[in-house]
């Protein structure tokens, strides 16, 4: 063809008339392949289609698959689906809304909030789908709705399953709770299987676990009249409901915990360490979960989130501390493994320990020191000097490499979501996130658990269990197996099982548990009192973590106010029995003063009730 | 102005079959005549433009509408599971709409002054022009309106004239495209794919559409069951009977005889617009009116294959029918241009 250059318009109109022409020939083919399949579909099978919208109205409704229920390791139901009535309205079917709400006073109390919820949700939906006035009516509204039910066209009684937890707030920070399904979280559900479905879980396992807990939808085709009332169900395809959840949990052991830590703000944390399984997981105070399933009203909800105990904050897995001195069991086991220390080797505590050409004096907790101390002695008594020294010669990065390895300022990917990280500082990250460089002070009070290190119960709960092990770690979890509906168990194991964390020499080990044992059995120990008379071994370690100090020119009533939340918080990590550990907990009471005072006589308890009450238990029943 | 006659009398059919379909609902219908009000107001103004004017802006309209649908896909709103709006604060916009027109518009100026049949070089130009927008528009997804945007850039290209032999290939590549294309849908254009193929397969989940509107048009027969008559629509069956389905409503209650009506008064539009675009005297305007006719007839074409369960749903409303107001007033702009190509034609002839 050759190149055309000149705007040659005659051929352009020909060009374009002609296809004119095709597009008009192309149009009138297309439109004829519609009118064809018209006709198959009006004509051809009008027969078959009419029996179908005229005889057989034929409606499709999603069926909403039952919950899984969840169980403790004791067999205790930790979440149940209760029936409960809403009083639901058909839009369409209500000629007048607003006086169809104010004639319902008269029988059922409405709140004004629950009206305006009401409209609000009467907008978003399509105007034959059910909108729900009130939830959970009583058994007297029910009767008396039911009686005058006549004078409400489009009203109607709706039985439904309402989650229900039986342990309220014992169990509110590990179960989490359901709550109805906003708007953005239908975005991403796979609107089919949820298509009947109101309420999915927000927080702990209930979210966690959320595919395997909400089943599969069903559905019925039902056939209705004229008006729309359903005449017979013509096919049902059950749902199937969601699996049954046995978590590892010990509720006894949770509520040991619960009641031991008391009116105090804290935490607890026990996994089984040859596992991983989480026993107890506590944060105190609790919530009452049970507020959240139907929406819980802006006032209570504000007052639960303004209170200064902070009950909706789950300590154990986001609660971020500094380790204090829990962290020298681990500290003295890297020093023996690196030849740091050799375990006679001791360092004279005058009571405080400068670095050289310092002014500054960092002091050891015991005012008059210790006098000379060796490793086992330094853990037992918790000398700081001692691991001031020890930290010196270790440096910063021995210390991060090796405490890293026990997972401190990593999250241990429980299967609980919202875990926070923690931190294990390092020249590297105080660089990226002060701009400054690594000091050797703060090389000194890492060794002792202070500064930047920080770490949740959780974290804490992990580390004493991989220590117990010798350097293994299992992940913390909390589901042991789940059973569907046709009673098939799943197992579902932990991802990371029995991996090698830290590799030490067994004689190392040995000699730190046995450091540890003296904590709560010699009796120069720091906790010899939480280890009096107990009838098994157990190894322990106290702690202080700081909490930032005031400043000395602050007005002194406002201090005397606060003069509690300024106190430290106690500390205690513990497993029994030293040997074969069967148990491995940590224990946090904040504002609780000394980890020996405050935190390791739960310890004790949560041991005697797990290694000796229950065993009593079971026997008793055996015989 | 029979094209004007021919709209007014579709639209009307329109507002009749959307009463019987919204329920009876006056306040629909009141909404809907707002609309339709602005929509010609809309397509008034436009066909004042001259042709020459809005060659001149069609590339910044491009740009505009090119950058705005970026800014869409970075902090659009999210409606229905897709981001299209653009929240200016007082009204929410949707700029691919505006491209539907600016496509079209951009491809006739760019080939306006340029020797016809266009060369290989100038065809990348155009697919360049065209796929960009068509893209973005299917990231949102939207893949209706990408659909729309794309045919009116192409229709455009057809009646430059470019060769038979050109189309046949890309067509072929077109089909051997087709796997990569499916690698590249949402799971949700891929189950409305398959549900096409066979709704049974998931009659609760997006089978239900394609099945109650297959009833609903089967059940009207030849005669319809009689307006304000339908059951499909009026017990709910049918999800979307005002907007996307509308066309099962109508075909339910007046049947293949009503069907036949209504393609009627739409082949005299076409035929209409067809006629404007071979008048027309400059090249933008023909290209233009050509284009932007041959895309109502897609409208048409998709939508009502859609709802006989031939085509995959993807959301394409009955052009002048369907209930919702942006999709109308670009279409009334669309016929305001083609409007300007016609009255301007005279002025300049005579």
């Amino acid at each position: 063809m050759p190149k055309i250059t000149i705007k040659d318009v005659g051929r352009e109109n020909q060009i374009f008339r002609n296809r004119a022409i095709v597009s008009v020939g192309i149009i009138t083919v297309m439109f004829l392949i519609i009118i064809a399949r018209l006709v198959v579909l009006q004509v051809l099978e009008h027969d078959h289609f009419k029996t179908l919208s005229h005889e057989n109205r034929v409606k499709v409704v999603p069926i909403a698959p039952t919950r899984g229920l969840i169980f403790s390791r004791d067999g205790q139901v930790l979440a149940e689906n209760r029936p409960s009535f809403n009083l639901e309205v058909v839009p369409e079917r209500v000629r007048d809304i607003d006086d169809t709400v104010q004639r319902l006073l008269a029988h059922v109390e409405i709140s004004e909030d629950e009206i305006k919820r009401f409209k609000r949700s009467l907008k978003r939906k399509r105007r034959f789908e059910n909108v729900t006035l009130k939830y959970n009516l009583s058994e007297e509204e029910v009767s008396r709705f039911s009686v005058n039910r006549h004078w409400f066209s489009g009203v109607d009684i709706v039985a439904h399953a309402n989650r229900y937890y039986p342990f309220a707030s014992d169990t509110a920070h590990v179960i989490g709770y359901v709550a109805r399904i906003n708007e953005r979280e239908l975005q991403s559900l796979d609107a089919t299987n949820y298509s009947a479905t109101s309420h999915m879980g927000k927080s702990g396992i209930e979210k966690n676990y959320e595919e395997i807990l909400h089943g599969t939808v069903g559905y019925q085709q039902v056939e209705i009249n004229a008006q729309g009332r359903v005449l017979r169900v013509l096919e049902r395809t059950p749902p199937i409901p969601g699996d049954n959840l046995h978590l590892s949990l010990d509720m006894g052991l949770q509520e040991t915990a619960i009641e031991a830590l008391g009116q105090n703000r804290g935490s607890v944390v026990a996994i089984e360490p040859a596992t991983g399984e989480v026993l107890a997981l506590v944060s105190t105070p609790g919530f009452d979960p049970n507020l959240f399933v139907n929406g819980i009203s802006s006032r209570m909800y504000s007052a639960l989130r303004d209170s200064t105990d902070r009950p909706l904050f789950n300590r154990a897995l986001q609660g971020q501390y500094p380790p204090g001195s829990t962290i020298k069991p681990l500290l003295g086991m890297v020093a023996l493994e690196r030849g740091f220390r050799a375990p006679e080797d001791s360092t004279w505590c005058p009571g405080f320990f400068q670095l050289a050409g310092r002014e500054h004096k960092y002091r050891c907790w015991k005012k008059h020191g210790h006098g000379h101390v060796d490793l086992e002695e330094a853990i037992m008594q918790s000398c700081d000097v001692y691991f001031y020294a020890l930290a010196q010669d270790m440096g910063i990065d021995a210390m991060y490499s090796s405490l890293s390895a026990f997972s401190l300022g990593k999250r241990t990917g429980i299967d609980l979501p919202g875990e926070r990280s923690g931190l294990m500082p390092s020249r590297q990250w105080k660089r990226k996130a002060r701009s400054l460089p690594w000091y050797p002070g703060e090389t000194l009070i890492t060794g002792i658990g202070q500064g930047f290190t920080l770490s949740t119960p959780l974290q804490l709960a992990s580390a004493t269990a991989t220590m117990s092990m010798q350097g293994r770690f299992f992940q913390p979890h909390l589901l042991k197996y789940s059973v569907d509906a046709t009673q098939q168990t799943r197992d579902v194991p932990a991802k990371i099982s029995g991996k090698l964390m830290y590799k030490g020499k067994q004689e190392n080990w040995q000699q730190v548990t046995q450091a540890m044992v003296n904590v709560v059995h010699s009796p120069t120990g720091t906790a010899r009192k939480a280890g009096e008379g107990a009838s098994y071994q157990f190894a322990g370690k106290t702690g202080t973590a700081q909490v930032f100090t005031i400043k000395q020119d602050e007005d002194p009533k406002k201090r005397k106010d606060v003069a509690e939340y300024l106190r430290d918080h106690a500390l205690f990590i513990a497993f029994a029995p030293a040997q074969e550990p069967t148990i491995a907990i940590a224990i946090l009471v904040e504002n609780g003063g000394s980890g020996s005072a405050a935190a390791a006589p739960i310890a004790r308890r949560l041991f005697d009730y797990y290694l000796l009450d229950k065993s009593q238990e079971n026997s008793d029943q055996g015989s | 102005m029979p094209l004007l006659l021919g709209l007014l009398v579709v639209c009307s059919l329109g507002l009749f079959v959307l009463y019987s379909a919204s329920g009876e609902n006056m306040d629909v219908i009141y909404r809907q005549l707002v609309r339709i009000g602005v929509g010609f107001a809309v397509m008034l103004a436009v066909a004042q433009i001259p042709p020459h004017k809005l060659a001149r802006w069609s590339p910044w309209m491009y740009g505009l509408g090119v950058l705005l649908l970026i800014a869409v896909l970075l902090v659009g709103d999210i409606g229905k599971g897709a981001q299209r709006w653009l929240d200016l604060g007082v009204f929410r916009f949707q700029p691919s709409e505006m491209m539907k027109l600016a496509v079209p518009m951009v491809v006739a100026a760019y080939l306006h002054d340029r020797p016809l049949p266009p060369d290989m070089f100038r065809i990348g130009v155009c697919a360049v022009l065209i796929v960009v927008p068509v893209v973005l528009t299917a990231r949102q997804p939207d893949l209706g309106t990408s659909l729309l945007m794309a045919s009116a850039g192409v229709f455009v290209l057809f009646v430059a004239g470019i060769s038979w032999r050109f189309i046949s290939i890309s067509g072929l590549l077109a089909i051997g495209a087709t796997p990569l294309l499916w690698l590249n849908m949402h799971d949700y254009q891929r189950r409305r794919v398959l549900t096409m193929l066979d709704p049974e397969q998931d009659p609760l989940g997006s089978g239900y559409h394609i099945i109650q509107s297959k009833i609903a048009v089967g059940s009207g027969g030849l005669y319809g069951k009689g307006w304000l008559n339908g059951t499909q629509s009026h017990l709910e069956f049918l999800p979307e009977r005002s907007t996307d389905f509308i066309f099962a409503v109508f075909s339910e209650e007046f049947g293949l005889i009503g069907v036949l009506l209504l393609m009627l008064l739409y082949s005299f539009i076409l035929l209409r617009g067809l006629y404007i675009a071979t008048e027309a005297q400059g090249t933008f305007g023909r290209l233009l009116a050509a284009g932007l006719i041959l895309t109502f007839f897609i409208y048409i074409f998709v939508n009502m294959g859609m709802v006989i369960g031939q085509l995959p749903v993807v959301g394409v409303p009955l052009p002048l029918i369907s209930y919702g107001g942006t999709s109308l007033v670009t279409l009334m702009a669309g016929f305001g241009i083609l409007m300007s190509v016609h009255t301007h034609r005279r002025l300049l002839s005579h």
